[in-house]
């Protein structure tokens, strides 16, 4: 393609940026102008991913749109960016949950409106980054880089105790970066380039993938997050504004998952396949564990995060099953929580905007005042409940059957994740929408306005669609993944005889 | 086919036009719009029905992929075989007498579009459920009838009881879920597939076959069955997991007669049925379906006989009757089960509806001991609800008379140590069913007035849009045993392909040639139950009062329903919570933020104290921590290059 889309959608917010901090006038005329300055550019970039989506060849397992400048040449280092099946949906999924970050804000962030919309311009620009990056540098800059503005998200537009959060949040993952970033010296040391798909096709030694899988951990399991590596982020959402919590579940936890699919399987297969157990048991631990606990939360945003966190373990559970399913399942399991949590955090922010608090104790009985908003909230209910016909089904589906391949334990006990999820998920929803409306300051609460209706009816077209017509999107994924698995030959490290492993006699990997 | 994809659809129209547009269209036209879609949908159901079923004509139509990954695949089609269009019938005539029925039961309440948006919604994933070709499409209705189900129990959302209700449903039988969940999967990989056809045929093949599940090696079928069966226990509130179904009672009656008898709590036996070329290979897997079933059927009898809310008494009793549909398949008499599954439709059904009745005119009282007295008021529901009583009583000439004796001669004919466990179990519940039957009569229609003036005055017989649905009903009460009879007549082969049961199953075959006690042990049982029912409530209604003293342990583990709801709540809920309590305080709050991030920064703090202190600017104390560190480090390469 002559065309750089790829640049261009990764730094069209840029130019929103210039534009933003060009913006002069009134306090008020500035804030207003930043809001839709912002707004445009951001729906700009989203159809420009969607004519991304349009010319991808569905095909061709490898790398699209490819587009490589050298950089730094005598170093090896190259500015290389594209896409495949594993990342561009990732890629959509962030351009298409800016615009509703940027309308969830409308109304609800007041004081230094141009910052604040230029803190999430410059997200998008990072992260966009972050899944079209192709070599290693450019990967650590964007991948490291959104930690700031996150930081500042956190720091400047949150709640009370937000310093406390957002030292917590950049200590965690601070010690991750320092690790990751001694594990590129290390590979560009062994390789010569920092090129990722040269590093790929590049086998370390054993003793070497241990070591690189160990500090690449270090990094992705704070990120997505792991258990017992979570506990940043329920405090991280609590203190973000709304639109804040919407980035940090919808996208910035993906980041995680897709290192472990961008790298950890294909450079360090032997490693990966090493640690399997270990990451199934840190998953199980985090399903069981967080459900449990997010059953006794008093806040909603905590209790959705928590619930984030078993949401992960399925992926992390479904990547290192090793199998087309698990991966798959895994990587459509991101994107339908993108979507799900994203909108769970905008269902919080709607009565948070309202009543200025996130106790559950505070609601009870909201569907007498707020009719639509019940059942906006009941589609992301029971689509975080896995209900089938909506996207959280299909992906912890393919998950679960990819795991219960690799070994039946760790999909019974990831099952009962299902029964929990139910539990607190149903439990939450009585607490705040059904029962009688008693408490007298929700009288007057008013129900979802036309801009909060535009914000969730794509959101809730997609669960659906998700849910019920998947194949588009698991068709894109299918070359890139099963690519995936026989250039890294993980497919040859986990079944002997090859293919599915299907036949009962050889029934795998309990015993591994 | 088409009338098929019609009749899966035409209920979700209606549910989608009635839940998007009720309030455009108001509280009078949104309802109709409903009835009308499932008005059609009945008419082409007994098409389908006539169609497929006795014209053996089985079918299906694919309409597109739904999830592919690999070698997994599962489509979504529509399948009408046999089976299908048994249960195509009894969904399409149930739901739509029940949407009639509801036009009057639920005049004055305001929320009617959305009622009826749920209940035609809840026809949807009926009709998903049976006309699936996989198992995955089975999971999808299956899990969309528990979501209606869900939100029909909590209908009236202001109620504690009713919400608390709701979410019991659903968790319970997530719990079951969690059973067929892993069956599925279990299928999956060993069979390579979940279509149907695929896994029917290769069924034979894997009869003697192991896979390792868990920590041990297991026969792939006794598992797999066995998985499903926990699914079905959930769904049809088998023994164990049934304790949701009496709390479901919360719902609006018609969603009771729908949903929690006629219709969703039958979809476990359907499944049964469905898999029969599985279960017929798997004979452990029949033992605990036979085992379960006989055991509901006398466990929940023995507590209906001491409720005294009208509808918990009928939920315990379809509890009772769906333990006689899964002891049947356990079995290989599945043909019996689907009988049974079909009349008791219709006559439980009836029983509702008529219940729903008496509580209309009763001015929504529900406690039996606060009525009596009204049957010359309201003399056709009472009438009516005699003829169901009769039937579910399995008195000769009422259908469950037909179904009820073909389904104890089969678990007779099973000559097998569990059939016979059955049989007998079957016996005493029958009595027991009769019993409560005649009691629930007696105490609701009998006997002196117990209500109070007012309600008294305004007891009435219900508008004909409500009694017509129970006249039909009634009809299908009394009729169905003979119209349905050539399902379980084995020379016939009904059921074609869609049924499958081995050579040497011959229970039902062999019911007909029981000796003559058997065949008539379930009329004396029904007959000696209304004897005992008769003497204790009309002739002496002062025994039941000594005897519940008497006998008031017995009488208290009977009406406290064997402690099932207690028992579990400190089994499961309890210990969750306080699990989950401790997890986030002690797990997160204490031991993870206190050694991670909260310690680490506190050590920061004190380490950068003392490093200051370290700073004391003598050449000597950093000569000397030099000295250290060489040491250490020679140390540890000296370790580290050990073997």
């Amino acid at each position: 393609m002559d065309w750089p889309i790829l640049s261009t959608i990764t730094f069209l917010p840029l130019v929103g940026i210039l534009a933003l901090v060009l913006l002069r006038g009134e306090a008020a005329v500035v804030a207003r102008n930043a809001r839709y300055v912002a707004l445009w550019t951001s729906i700009v970039t989203f159809a420009l991913s969607l004519v991304l989506i349009g010319a991808f060849d569905t095909a061709n397992p490898d790398y699209q749109f490819v587009e490589k400048v050298p950089w730094l040449p005598e170093y090896g280092i190259n500015y290389h960016l594209g896409v495949d099946g594993i990342s561009i949906f990732l890629l959509v999924l962030t351009t298409f949950l800016t615009p509703i970050c940027v309308l969830a804000s409308w109304d609800s962030i007041q004081s230094r409106v141009r910052e604040y919309m230029i803190a999430f311009l410059a997200m998008e620009v990072l992260v966009v980054g972050v899944f079209c990056a192709l070599d290693f540098v450019m990967f650590y800059i964007f991948f490291e880089g959104q930690l700031i503005p996150m930081f500042l998200i956190i720091g400047v537009w949150g709640g009370d105790r937000r310093v406390y959060s957002a030292f917590k949040f950049f200590l965690y993952t601070l010690v991750g970066s320092v690790l990751f970033l001694l594990a590129i010296l290390y590979m560009y040391l062994q390789v010569g380039t920092t090129d990722i798909p040269t590093i790929a096709a590049h086998t370390f030694s054993r003793e070497a993938q241990i070591w690189l899988w160990l500090a690449l951990f270090a990094s992705f399991a704070v990120k997505l997050p792991m258990w017992p590596f979570h506990t940043w982020l329920p405090d991280a959402h609590v203190e973000a504004p709304t639109a804040g919590s919407v980035i940090l579940a919808g996208i910035l936890l993906k980041m995680g998952g897709y290192g472990f699919i961008r790298f950890s399987l294909p450079m360090m297969p032997e490693a990966s396949e090493f640690f399997t157990p270990f990451v199934f048991t840190l998953s199980v631990i985090a399903i069981v564990y967080t459900s449990l606990v997010a059953l006794m939360q008093e806040d909603m945003k905590k209790l959705i995060a928590y619930s984030s966190v078993a949401h992960m373990g399925i992926v992390t559970i479904g990547i290192f099953t090793f199998t087309q399913q698990g991966i798959e399942g895994g990587i459509f399991q991101m994107l339908s929580h993108g979507i799900v949590s994203a909108a769970l955090f905008l269902c919080v922010g709607v009565v948070y905007d309202r009543e200025h608090t996130r106790a559950i104790a505070a609601y009870g009985g909201l569907v007498h005042r707020m009719p639509i908003y019940a059942v906006v909230f009941l589609v992301f209910t029971l689509a975080s409940v896995g209900l089938p016909g909506t996207g959280g089904f299909v992906g912890e589906f393919l998950a679960v059957i990819g795991a219960f391949k690799a070994n039946t334990w760790v999909a019974t006990t990831a099952l009962i994740g299902i029964i929990l999820g139910a539990a607190y998920m149903l439990w939450l929803y009585r607490r705040v929408i059904f029962g009688e409306l008693t408490k007298p300051n929700l009288k007057t609460i008013t129900d979802l306005s036309w801009r909060e209706i535009g914000v969730f009816v794509p959101l809730i077209g997609l669960t659906l669609f998700m849910g019920i017509y998947p194949k588009p999107i698991l068709e894109v994924m299918h070359g890139s993944v099963t690519k995936l698995m026989t250039d890294s030959q993980l497919a040859r490290v986990i079944s002997p005889v090859g293919g599915d492993g299907l036949t009962p006699t050889i029934m795998i990997a309990d015993e591994r | 086919m088409g009338l098929a994809v019609a009749i899966v659809f035409l209920p979700l129209i209606g549910a989608a036009i009635a839940g998007l547009f009720g309030r455009v269209l108001g509280q009078r036209v949104a309802p109709l719009v409903t009835v009308a879609a499932m008005g059609v949908a009945a008419i082409f159901g007994v098409i389908v029905f006539i169609d497929v079923a006795w014209g053996n004509n089985p079918g299906k139509v694919e309409l597109f992929d739904w999830i592919t990954s690999g070698t997994f695949q599962a489509a979504w089609a529509i399948r009408v075989d046999e089976l299908t269009a048994v249960m195509i019938f009894v969904v399409t005539v149930v739901s739509f007498l029940v949407h009639v029925y509801s036009l009057g039961y639920m005049s004055h309440d305001e929320h009617k579009p959305r009622f009826f948006a749920y209940l035609s919604l809840f026809t949807f994933f009926m009709l998903a459920l049976v006309t699936a070709d996989n198992l995955l499409q089975l999971y999808f209705g299956w899990e969309g009838v528990g979501l209606a189900s869900y939100l029909l129990i909590g209908f009236w959302y202001k109620r504690p009881s009713a919400n608390a209700a709701a979410i019991k449903a659903f968790v319970v039988n997530r719990v079951g879920d969690f059973g067929f969940g892993l069956g599925i999967l279990a299928i999956y990989l060993t069979f390579g597939s979940i279509e149907y056809d695929v896994i029917f045929a290769k069924a034979p093949e894997m009869a003697n076959q192991t896979f390792s599940f868990l920590s041990g090696e297991f026969p792939i079928l006794e598992v797999c069955c066995v998985l499903l069966f926990i699914g079905a226990m959930g769904k049809s509130a088998q023994f164990l997991l049934h304790t949701w179904l009496p709390d479901a009672m919360e719902g609006p009656t018609p969603v009771s007669a729908l949903i929690h008898a006629a219709t969703m709590v039958t979809a476990g036996v359907f499944m049964v049925a469905r898999c029969s070329p599985l279960f017929e290979y798997a004979p452990t897997a029949l033992s605990v379906v036979t085992f379960f079933g006989a055991t509901t059927a006398i466990f929940a009898a023995t507590i209906a006989i001491t409720q005294n809310d009208i509808k918990r008494v009928i939920a315990y009793s379809t509890c009772s009757q769906l333990g006689y549909m899964f002891f049947a398949c356990g079995v290989s008499a599945y043909q019996a089960g689907i009988f049974h599954l079909t009349t008791h439709a219709f006559f439980k059904a009836l029983l509702f509806l008529g219940a729903g009745s008496v509580i209309h005119a009763m001015s929504n009282e529900q406690d039996m001991r606060k009525m009596g007295g009204i049957w010359k008021l309201i003399p056709l529901t009472y009438g009516l609800m005699w003829i169901g009583n009769l039937a579910l009583a399995g008195i000769p000439f009422f259908s469950g008379f037909f179904s009820k004796d073909a389904i104890l001669e089969s678990a007779f004919a099973a000559h097998t140590g569990l059939g016979e466990y059955a049989f007998w179990l079957g016996f005493l519940a029958a009595i027991l069913t009769a019993f409560y039957s005649w009691r629930l009569l007696i105490m609701t229609f009998h006997g002196k007035p117990r209500a109070d003036h007012h309600t008294m005055e305004h007891v009435h017989e219900s508008p004909w849009i409500m009694t017509l649905p129970l006249i039909v009903l009634a009809a299908g009460a009394i009729v169905s045993g003979y119209l349905l009879w050539p399902i379980i007549d084995t020379h016939h082969h009904f059921f074609g392909e869609s049924i499958l049961v081995l050579e040497h199953h011959k229970a039902l075959e062999e019911a007909h040639h029981v000796p003559f006690w058997v065949k008539a042990l379930p009329t004396a049982a029904g007959v000696i139950g209304i004897f005992l029912a008769y003497m204790l409530y009309m002739a002496f209604p002062s025994i039941p009062g000594r005897l519940a003293t008497r006998l008031r342990p017995l009488y208290l583990f009977s009406f406290n329903k064997w402690y099932f709801d207690e028992l579990y709540e400190v089994l499961f809920v309890q210990p969750a919570k306080y699990i989950g309590y401790g997890l986030w305080k002690r797990g997160d709050g204490g031991l993870i933020d206190g050694v991670g991030p909260d310690g680490i920064a506190g050590a920061v703090r004190q380490i950068a104290q003392r490093a200051v202190k370290l700073q004391s600017g003598y050449v000597y104390h950093y000569a000397f921590a030099m000295l250290l560190g060489v040491a250490a480090i020679v140390t540890w390469y000296l370790f580290a290059s050990m073997p």
